[in-house]
C-alpha cells in the first residue's frame, strides 16, 4: 500500500514537474506556418488584407497596440509597444506619446519621434515620400499636425476630440515606418523594429523572417525565426498540417467542417474558431429605379433569413447583427433583445408577409416577378451567399439572377453604379464605430458604396466620435446601428466566423475574436519541443 | 536538308513572332490591369490613385508603343520588372525553370518508359488477361484527372506513412530531388502514359499484321526480333509525334501538379501572374513556353527523318 502511495505521488510530483516546466517559455525552433497566397506586398500601410499582416506584422512596432492575448480587442486592452506612455491633452485635442529610448531599426538607426512624424506623414500624403496605395488615409483625417518634442516625444493635435484614433493607432494596420527607408522598399524589403528581421520573401514560394536579436524588450522574441509556405491548394495545406509539415494553418482559413476534418485525423490540434469582423451584406442602388424606391428597399431587408444563411454557408458557424459585430465577442454591435426590435430581424415568415404585401402593393405578383441581377465577385465567398440570397429575394417575387463579376472588376463596377443589387463582404480592421461609420455610411466616402448620404445621421457619428463617456457612446451607437438597418443602408446578412488550428506545442497563441487584422506580433510565441 | 532546316527556322520566328502578339493582345483584352487589381484587392475605387500607378507602370501607353518598348527590351535581354514583387523578370523567371524543367522531363521518362513496352506488351498479348488489364490501366490513366490523382496519393501518404510528399524548400543532392519530384512526375505523367500506351497498342497491332512482318516470321525471324526489331520501329513513328505533342502538352498537367504538390515552378508561378496581371512575367514565360514547344517540334520532325529512311527533307 505504502510502495503503491509512493508510486502515485512520484506520478504527481513529475507530472507537475512536466507542467511547470512545460509552463516556462522555451527560446528557440521556427515556427512554421503555411500561408494561403503570396501576399500583394510586406507593407502593411499599403495594403488591406490580412495576408500581408499575419506575416508582415511581426517585423513591425506599433506606438501601441492591442494585448495579443487578450481575445477582444477594445480601449481597455491597449497596451504600450513603442511608446512606453499616452497621454490626451485637457481640451482632448491631443494625444502625447514618450517614446521608448533605445529602440533601433533593423539595419541598425535608432528610432526616434521623427519616424512617429515621417509615418502620419506618409499616411496623410503630406511628405516628399509617397505610399502607391493609401487605404486607410481617411481614417487620420482629424490629426492636423504631429509636432516631436526632442527624440522621444511626440503629440499628435487633433480637429476634434476622437476617443477612437487611439484603438485606430493601436491596430495591427497602423506600424511606425522610418524616415531613412524609402516606401517603395517597404513593400519588397522591410525594415521595422519588430521582433523579427525580414530575410526573403519569394512570390509562390515563402515568406522567411529571423529573431531580430536587438529587439527592445528584453529576453524577447522566444522564436529562432519564423517560416510562411506559401501553399496556395487549401486541400494540401491542410494535409501538409496534419502531416506536420507546417506548425499551424493560416489564420482565418479553417472552417468548421474542415476543423472537423482536421480533429479527425490529428486529434492532438489546437482549433478554435472566432468571429474574424467579417460582414456579408447586401448593397443596392438606390439610384437606380426601381431600387430608389424605398419600400422595395425596406421589402428586401424584410425577405432575409439570416439564420438560415448562416447554417447553410457556415453549418451555423457565423453570427447575426446590425454594422457593428454583435456581443459578446463585438463591443459595439447591438444587444440580441434591441436587434430583435429591429425590422428585418424578427419572425421570417411575418417578416416576408410582410415584404409580399409591400411587392403586391408595387405591382409585383408570382406571375409577375420582378426580374434583377445579383452582382458579386466570382470568388466562392461571395457567389455562395449570393446563391442563398437568390433564393430568398424569391419568396417576395423578386426572380433574381446571379452575375459574377471578375475579381478585379468588382469595385470599379460598383464604383460606376453599373448594378442592380450585389452582394459584397466588408471587413473591419478594428472594432470601433468610428472606422465602420465614416469608412461605410458617411457621405461622399470612398467606400461608401450604395451612395448612402444622410447628413442628420452624419452629425450623430461626429457626436458619438467625440463622446468620451463609454456607455453613453455605446447608446448613441445602437441608435446609428438601427437606423442605418432601418434605412436599409447596406442591411447585413451575418457576420462570419472562421478559425485557425495549431499543434499542441506551439504555446501563448490567442485568437483574437472580433478582429483578424491585430494578433501577429508572434513576438512570446513559443515551441515546447 | 539544310535548306528545309533554314526553313523551318524562319517558320519558328514566324510563329514566335504571331504568338507574341497574340498573347501580348488577348492579356490586354482580358478585363483589368494590375492596377485594377491592387485597388480591389485594398477595396479602393479612387480613379486618379489608379491611373497615378497605370503611369507610374507605363499601362498607359498605346498598346502598340508598349509591344514595341516589350520586344525591343526582349531582343535585348530585358525582360523588365514583375508587376507584383518589382524585381527583374528574368530574376524570377529563371530559378523557376529548372523545377520545372526536371518535373517534366521526369514525368516524360516516366510516360515513355512506361507507355511505350506496356504498349508493345498489350499488342504482342492481344486479347489475353493481361491486355484487359493494361488496357484498364491506360482507360483510367485517361480519364483521371491529374489533381484528383495528386490529392489522392497526398492523401493516401498521410495516411499510411504520416508525411507529404510536397515541396516546402529547396532539396538538397540529387537523390533527395528526385525522391522529392518523382512522385509528382508520376502523378502528373501517368495520363500522359496511358495515352503512349494506347497509341503504341494500336500503331504495333496495325504494323503485326502487314505482310512484311509474316515474311519475317516465315523466314524465321524469332518473336523478339520481329517484335522489337521489325515492328516497334515502324510502329513507334505516329509514338513520337505524340511524345512530342504530349510535351508541350504536359504544361497544363503541370499547372495542377505543381499547385496540388505545391512545386514553385512556372507552370504555377505563370497562372498567378496572370491572376495579378503581371504582364512582364505573362508574356516572357508565354513566350519561353512556345518556344521549347516550337523547338521540340523541330527536334520531332528532324527525329522522324533519322527514324523513317524514306522521309527525305528538301
Amino acid at each position: 500500500m505504502a510502495a503503491k502511495f509512493i508510486a502515485l505521488a512520484a506520478v504527481v510530483l513529475a507530472a507537475t514537474v512536466s507542467a511547470a516546466q512545460s509552463a516556462e517559455p522555451k527560446s528557440g525552433g521556427v515556427l512554421h506556418i503555411y500561408h494561403r497566397e503570396t501576399p500583394p506586398s510586406l507593407s502593411i500601410h499599403e495594403e488591406a488584407t490580412f495576408s500581408v499582416n499575419v506575416p508582415a506584422m511581426p517585423l513591425y512596432n506599433n506606438l501601441v497596440v492591442y494585448d495579443q492575448h487578450k481575445p477582444q480587442n477594445s480601449m481597455g486592452t491597449i497596451v504600450r509597444d513603442l511608446a512606453d506612455s499616452w497621454s490626451t491633452g485637457s481640451d482632448n485635442l491631443s494625444i502625447t506619446f514618450k517614446l521608448h529610448q533605445g529602440v533601433k531599426w533593423h539595419d541598425g538607426q535608432p528610432f526616434t519621434s521623427k519616424d512617429v512624424k515621417c509615418t502620419f506623414d506618409l499616411i496623410q500624403g503630406k511628405g516628399q515620400d509617397k505610399f502607391r496605395k493609401n487605404p486607410r488615409k481617411d481614417l487620420f483625417n482629424n490629426i492636423t499636425e504631429v509636432t516631436t518634442n526632442g527624440d522621444y516625444e511626440v503629440t499628435l493635435h487633433l480637429k476634434r476630440p476622437q476617443p477612437s484614433l487611439i484603438a485606430m493607432i493601436a491596430s495591427g494596420y497602423t506600424p511606425m515606418y522610418s524616415c531613412h527607408v524609402p516606401a517603395a522598399q517597404m513593400r519588397t524589403h522591410p525594415i521595422g523594429t519588430g521582433p523579427f528581421k525580414f530575410v526573403e520573401f519569394k512570390q509562390n514560394e515563402s515568406i522567411k523572417l529571423e529573431k531580430n536579436p536587438d529587439y527592445f524588450k528584453k529576453g524577447l522574441p522566444y522564436l529562432d525565426g519564423i517560416e510562411f509556405t506559401i501553399i496556395t491548394n487549401r486541400a494540401t495545406a491542410v494535409l501538409a498540417f496534419v502531416a506536420g509539415k507546417v506548425d499551424m494553418t493560416f489564420p482565418t482559413e479553417m472552417t468548421s467542417a474542415l476543423i472537423k476534418d482536421v480533429k479527425s485525423q490529428d486529434p492532438t490540434a489546437v482549433c478554435e474558431i472566432a468571429p474574424i469582423n467579417v460582414s456579408t451584406n447586401l448593397i443596392v442602388n438606390r439610384e437606380s429605379p426601381p431600387f430608389d424606391n424605398i419600400e422595395l428597399r425596406k421589402a428586401m431587408a424584410l425577405s432575409l433569413d439570416r439564420k438560415s444563411m448562416i447554417d447553410i454557408i457556415f453549418q451555423g458557424q457565423g453570427d447575426i447583427g446590425g454594422t457593428l459585430l454583435p456581443p459578446p465577442e463585438g463591443v459595439w454591435g447591438l444587444p440580441p433583445d434591441q436587434l430583435k426590435t429591429v425590422a428585418g430581424y424578427g419572425d421570417v415568415a411575418k417578416d416576408r408577409e410582410q415584404a409580399r404585401a409591400i411587392m403586391t402593393k408595387l405591382g409585383y405578383s408570382a406571375d409577375k416577378p420582378l426580374k434583377i441581377k445579383v452582382a458579386t465577385r466570382n470568388i466562392a465567398t461571395y457567389r455562395d451567399p449570393a446563391a442563398v440570397l437568390i433564393d430568398q429575394l424569391k419568396t417576395i417575387y423578386i426572380d433574381a439572377e446571379l452575375d459574377p463579376v471578375e475579381s478585379s472588376q468588382w469595385f470599379a463596377k460598383v464604383a460606376r453604379n453599373d448594378y442592380q443589387v450585389g452582394l459584397n463582404l466588408t471587413g473591419n480592421g478594428i472594432d470601433d464605430p468610428d472606422q465602420a461609420f465614416y469608412e461605410n455610411y458617411a457621405c461622399g466616402s470612398e467606400r461608401n458604396y450604395t451612395h448612402y448620404c444622410n447628413k442628420d445621421l452624419e452629425a450623430l457619428f461626429d457626436k458619438q466620435s467625440v463622446e468620451t463617456d463609454l456607455a453613453k457612446r455605446k447608446q448613441m451607437v445602437w441608435d446609428i446601428d438601427k437606423k442605418l438597418q432601418e434605412d436599409v443602408a447596406r442591411p447585413i446578412l451575418m457576420h462570419a466566423r472562421s478559425g485557425l488550428c495549431w499543434k499542441p506545442y506551439v504555446k501563448n497563441m490567442t485568437i483574437m475574436n472580433n478582429s483578424a487584422y491585430n494578433g501577429y506580433r508572434y513576438e512570446d510565441i513559443w515551441l515546447d519541443k | 536538308m539544310g535548306t528545309y532546316l533554314i526553313r523551318r527556322f524562319f517558320l519558328m520566328l514566324l510563329t514566335l513572332f504571331g504568338i507574341s502578339v497574340l498573347i501580348f493582345t488577348l492579356l490586354r483584352i482580358v478585363p483589368g490591369n494590375i492596377a485594377d487589381i491592387v485597388f480591389n484587392a485594398a477595396g479602393m475605387i479612387d480613379v486618379a490613385e489608379k491611373a497615378k500607378l497605370e503611369r507610374e507602370l507605363g499601362l498607359d501607353q498605346p498598346i502598340a508603343v508598349q509591344y514595341v518598348q516589350w520586344i525591343n527590351g526582349l531582343a535585348h535581354g530585358d525582360l523588365g520588372y514583375s508587376y507584383v514583387s518589382e524585381k527583374p523578370a528574368l530574376q524570377e523567371i529563371a530559378p523557376r525553370i529548372p523545377i520545372t524543367a526536371k518535373l517534366a522531363g521526369l514525368a516524360l521518362l516516366f510516360a515513355v518508359s512506361l507507355g511505350v513496352p506496356l504498349g508493345v506488351l498489350s499488342a504482342v498479348k492481344q486479347n489475353s488477361a493481361l491486355d484487359y488489364v493494361l488496357r484498364v490501366i491506360s482507360l483510367s490513366g485517361l480519364s483521371m484527372p491529374a489533381f484528383w490523382l495528386g490529392l489522392l496519393i497526398l492523401m493516401g501518404f498521410v495516411k499510411f506513412f504520416g508525411t507529404i510528399p510536397i515541396y516546402t524548400r529547396p532539396p538538397e543532392g540529387f537523390w533527395n530531388s528526385l525522391a522529392l519530384f518523382a512522385i509528382p512526375a508520376a502523378a502528373v505523367g501517368f495520363r500522359s502514359s496511358a495515352l503512349i500506351m494506347r497509341l503504341t497498342r494500336s500503331s504495333m497491332l496495325e504494323v503485326l499484321r502487314q505482310d512484311y512482318i509474316r515474311t519475317a516470321r516465315a523466314k524465321g525471324a524469332t518473336d523478339a526480333n520481329v517484335n522489337y526489331h521489325h515492328a516497334l520501329r515502324n510502329a513507334v513513328l505516329p509514338v513520337v509525334t505524340v511524345i512530342g505533342l504530349e510535351a508541350a502538352f504536359l504544361m497544363g498537367g503541370l499547372i495542377v501538379t505543381e499547385t496540388v504538390f505545391n512545386i514553385p515552378g512556372v507552370a504555377r508561378f505563370l497562372v498567378e501572374a496572370i491572376r495579378w496581371r503581371d504582364y512582364p512575367i505573362v508574356q516572357n514565360l508565354v513566350m519561353f513556353i512556345a518556344f521549347v514547344a516550337v523547338a521540340i517540334n523541330f527536334l520531332v520532325d528532324v527525329l522522324y527523318a533519322s527514324l523513317d529512311p524514306r522521309i527525305k527533307y528538301s
